[in-house]
């Protein structure tokens, strides 16, 4: 007999999410992804101007801001024929990289760890033990047995209360948690210490973009004019506080989240062989050191591994018809085209058709549409996108970076290469992109300060700032490598104004519904035969989504295979 | 499973018992609390009554049309930092970005909390309501945000409205509102709305909001827009770091020009920090780092009423009829931003004029709220 269950709200997470799967013989028999909410920015930027547009799609997602805003300087510079200054290309990168570090330790400890981290179960632990630990896995400072003696004596405090705050009905005590109550320590200790550090090493995004969330980009470079004479500009001191952020934030990441990452994981080995899904995955590519324009100068090469195979990476061509396309077939929208046609981003339609229940409702009706995400596919493939798929490709191109770094994680987990292809692969895949593009920095840090050096501080090209300058009609297309996966925004000019823009992005490949021949996307097929030991409290499931990083949000409910709800069971 | 959360929450008394007080100490801080509030000796009593009573204040925070901006900002507070802030001050029972529960557990927190709290938590509400076609647009466990909106608001202290979503609907409410996105103090009425504009608001800001009410028990006092008086009475404008250049009318004519290397005022290249309230010139952001001016893109007004829609980002807002600090902000609302062409040195004379009278009306005013607390 099958049960449904529906996890609605998917927590931790950036948006609203909705899960329902059918479990059977302890396993998930079949599954659905919906995105419960939508706002049709698309539509909101029709006629405005397409220098404005980055500030209107930064606003898509807060938590990784900034990339959206990134994509859209290079669609508008791509469609307007602008070349923007090393500089400003540096910069951004600089901005994107202080992303990557935050919202992957962000990530990791308070978004994912409670699927790992038993918090209730730290209290069981011997201070001194965990001390002894902490200092075998790294030189971090803070691993005294009088540090994580205190913090037990706070957090048993917060526990006595009663009032458990942000740990409220967590599965604590399920049998899935398998981590010693030392490490779970450790785990509490650094989920405390990253919400410190995470507010630290934004500042870089603030120095340059003047706030964050949400810094401000420019059209054609970037606004921080480099000015070594005033207290204003880029100076020496703002340099000296961006080489500071960048040290701490390397020294965190390496002394802290990636011993931490190899520490849980492997006790969790098991999940090596869990959550693999499509074996599919897309890369556009981003990081560029000799312009956006010279893909080959890319840190993270573009390219698209079909069914696991590494031996091959194939080219990707954001700009050809048949290779990017959107279906709605289960979308809430409808195109002027028909129920099962794809359309590239560039003819790309937005039109609203809910065919959903009327909320208060129990259950999507799955067999029609169910959510507000579009349905991406590659040359008509299912496309995983993300850190995996990122790390991937640059393995499978042979690039040493990528070798060293995966390579040494296999051998210190003792597990095969295989061992990728799944939701512990996907996880690890986070962190050592992390350590990368934290390498990464240094050498932009570096190169910033050399061409400075050579008296080049220019930091925008506003030749064709002025929409007088531009053509009637231009389209363009550009990407970056968002956190959660390859991210697309296309655009169609006319009359100096927007006529078209279309976002196609990571959680759209990674969490939409099934396209015309039935293909499950990522999420789905990721969750099928996951084992589910209570349906109650299914934190598996939780396991491998949050492993994606869902840029999305919404409570489990059960009914049996009738459809009958199964009385709510209150676990605390 | 070993943990049960229906225990009895410490009171404030009980949480200075923890940290190693004594009795002694806490009847001290509590006259001395009575006196600063102007109290007589009867009300003494009254306070210790409801410091040792009262529960830790619990928190609701929905989240619905957003983009997660705020609760990003929220974590970037430096003053207090934000787990202290979760350990120490409040009780966030329920929000969807941090909690550890999913699904049907997760809404049994906020269920929890609203039944055994009735009347006495704080709502905190992050993004805008779609209101068009039966709330459809955004639902969570399956229920419309509006639904949701409604039945948390009917027993909340105080509803928090954070950032420009949800105190006027910012961005998804920009023309043509395809989903009609609306702000909260349009759907809800007969409940304290604290209006928590930007986009985001300041993460200290945030805070700043939070600590007020748990360590005054009060609301914060609010502009006739519900605005924090403390964060939004005063124009970015006025507190900038370019203003004197704006005065001596040096002006960035294009980005990377030399003006721009120089630090000049970036009026000219679109800056809204004319028609702008907001505390980003004062507290400036994460941790006074920067601003968005100071890092020479100008400020694009994120929150005020209807950003979107008064005019493109890099075009000169001509000039500030009535605008200044001298006008309150209830007649900056009405008026449009780009109208005439004259007036730079008249504005800022009024302005100088005016100033004299503005702080000599907040002195007032701050007396006023003294009484009244």
């Amino acid at each position: 007999m099958s049960q449904r269950i529906v996890i609605d709200p998917i927590t931790r997470i950036e948006g609203h999410l909705r899960i329902e799967a059918d479990i059977q013989n302890g396993k998930v028999s079949d599954v659905y992804s919906a995105g419960t909410m939508v706002r049709l920015l698309e539509e909101i930027l029709r006629g405005r101007d397409p220098r404005d547009a980055w500030a209107y799609v930064g606003r898509v997602c807060g938590v990784c801001t900034s990339t959206h805003s990134l994509a859209s300087v290079r669609t508008v510079e791509d469609a307007l024929g602008i070349v923007v200054p090393p500089n400003a290309e540096i910069v951004r990168n600089l901005m994107f990289a202080t992303l990557y570090m935050h919202d992957h330790v962000v990530h990791f400890y308070h978004l994912h760890a409670l699927d790992w981290v038993d918090v209730v179960n730290a209290l069981k632990a011997d201070p001194k033990k965990t001390s002894e630990l902490a200092q075998s896995i790294s030189n971090w400072p803070k691993s005294s047995t009088g540090y994580f003696s205190d913090l037990q004596k706070r957090i048993g405090k917060f526990v006595e209360s009663g009032q458990l705050g942000i740990f409220t009905n967590g599965y604590w005590g399920h049998s899935a948690y398998k981590l010693p109550a030392e490490v779970n320590l450790i785990g509490l200790a650094h989920y405390l210490e990253a919400l410190e550090w995470q507010k630290e090493i934004v500042k870089i995004q603030t120095i340059f973009g003047g706030k964050n969330p949400h810094p401000n980009y420019l059209v054609g470079g970037m606004a921080c004019a480099i000015g070594l004479d005033d207290v204003s500009a880029i100076n020496a001191e703002r340099l000296a506080y961006i080489k500071q952020l960048l040290d701490d934030g390397k020294r965190f990441i390496e002394q802290v989240y990636i011993p931490d990452l190899l520490a849980v994981a492997s006790f969790y080995k098991d999940w090596g062989a869990i959550g693999g899904g499509l074996g599919n995955y897309l890369v556009y590519g981003d990081l560029p050191t000799n312009g956006f324009r010279d893909a080959s100068s890319f840190k993270f090469p573009a390219g698209a591994i079909l069914n696991k195979d590494l031996s091959k990476v194939h080219e990707v061509n954001m700009r050809e018809d048949i290779e990017i396309q959107e279906f709605i077939n289960k979308s809430w929208y409808s195109y002027e085209g028909g129920e099962n046609v794809g359309l590239h981003p560039w003819k790309g339609e937005t039109k609203l058709n809910y065919t959903g229940p009327k909320p208060p409702y129990e259950h999507l009706n799955t067999e029609e549409k169910y959510s507000f995400l579009k349905t991406p596919r590659w040359k008509g493939h299912a496309m995983e996108v993300g850190p995996l798929a990122r790390v991937l490709v640059g393995y499978a191109k042979g690039i040493p970076e990528f070798k060293e770094v995966v390579d040494s994680a296999l051998k210190h987990l003792d597990v095969p290469a295989t061992a990728l292809f799944s939701t512990l692969g996907r996880t690890a895949a986070r962190g050592l992109e992390a350590q990368l593009v934290a390498n990464w920095a240094q050498e932009f840090y570096d190169q910033l300060i050399q061409n400075i050096k050579l008296g080049d501080t220019r930091m925008a090209n506003t030749e064709k700032f002025q929409p007088d300058t531009w053509p009637a009609q231009a389209k363009g297309v550009g990407h970056a490598e968002a956190p959660r996966g390859a991210l697309g925004h296309w655009i169609v000019i006319e009359d100096q104004k927007i006529a078209n823009y279309q976002l196609v992005v990571p959680t759209t490949w990674n969490a939409s519904p099934r396209d015309p021949q039935g293909q499950m996307s990522a999420y789905e097929a990721a969750l099928m035969d996951t084992p589910i030991a209570d349906p109650e409290r299914p934190v598996e499931i939780l396991r491998t989504v949050h492993s994606f990083d869902p840029c999305m949000a919404c409570a489990v409910h059960l009914y049996d295979e009738e459809g009958k709800h199964l009385s709510r069971v209150k676990v605390l | 499973m070993a943990v049960q959360t229906d225990q009895k929450r410490p009171t404030y008394f009980e949480e200075v018992m923890r940290k190693g007080y004594e009795r002694r100490d806490f009847l001290k801080f509590c006259a001395t609390m009575a006196a600063y509030m102007g109290l007589e000796t009867s009300g003494v009593a009254q306070i210790t009554d409801a410091l040792m009573n009262k529960p830790r204040l619990p928190v609701i925070w929905l989240h619905f049309q957003e983009c997660t901006c705020c609760s990003e900002s929220f974590i970037r507070s430096s003053h207090p930092m934000v787990a202290d802030i979760l350990l120490d001050q409040i009780s966030l029972d329920y929000t969807e970005t941090l909690m550890a529960a999913s699904g049907f557990q997760a809404e049994a927190a906020m269920q929890d909390t609203m039944k055994k709290y009735k009347g006495e938590y704080i709502l905190c509400v992050e993004g805008s309501i779609p209101t068009a076609a039966d709330g459809v647009y955004c639902c969570i466990g399956g229920k419309s945000a509006l639904q949701i909106l409604e039945e948390t608001a009917a027993n909340a202290k105080a509803i928090i409205a954070w950032g420009s979503c949800a105190t006027h609907g910012c961005v998804q409410a920009a023309k043509p509102n395809p989903t009609k996105a609306t702000p909260v103090r349009k759907l809800i009425s007969g409940k304290p709305i604290i209006n928590v504009p930007g986009c985001p608001p300041i993460g200290e800001v945030m805070a700043g909001v939070i600590v007020h009410v748990v360590t005054f028990g009060t609301i914060p006092e609010l502009d006739s827009l519900g605005r924090p008086k403390a964060f939004y009475s005063k124009r970015v404008h006025d507190s900038c770091q370019r203003r004197p250049y704006y005065d001596a009318g040096m002006f960035v004519e294009t980005f990377d020009d030399e003006a721009a290397k120089k630090g000049y005022c970036l009026y000219k290249v679109g800056c809204k920090g004319p028609s702008t309230y907001n505390a980003c010139g004062v507290m400036k952001w994460n941790n006074g780092v920067s601003n968005p001016i100071i890092s020479g893109h100008g400020c694009i007004g994120c929150s005020e009423e209807n950003y979107w829609d008064n005019g493109r980002l890099y075009e000169r807002a001509s000039v500030f009829p009535g605008f200044g600090i001298e006008s309150n902000a209830d007649t900056v609302g009405k008026v449009a931003l780009g109208v005439t062409a004259a007036g730079i040195a008249a504005h800022a004379i009024m302005t100088n004029v005016r100033k004299k009278e503005l702080i000599s009306d907040l002195i007032g005013e701050g007396k006023e709220t003294e009484k009244e607390i």
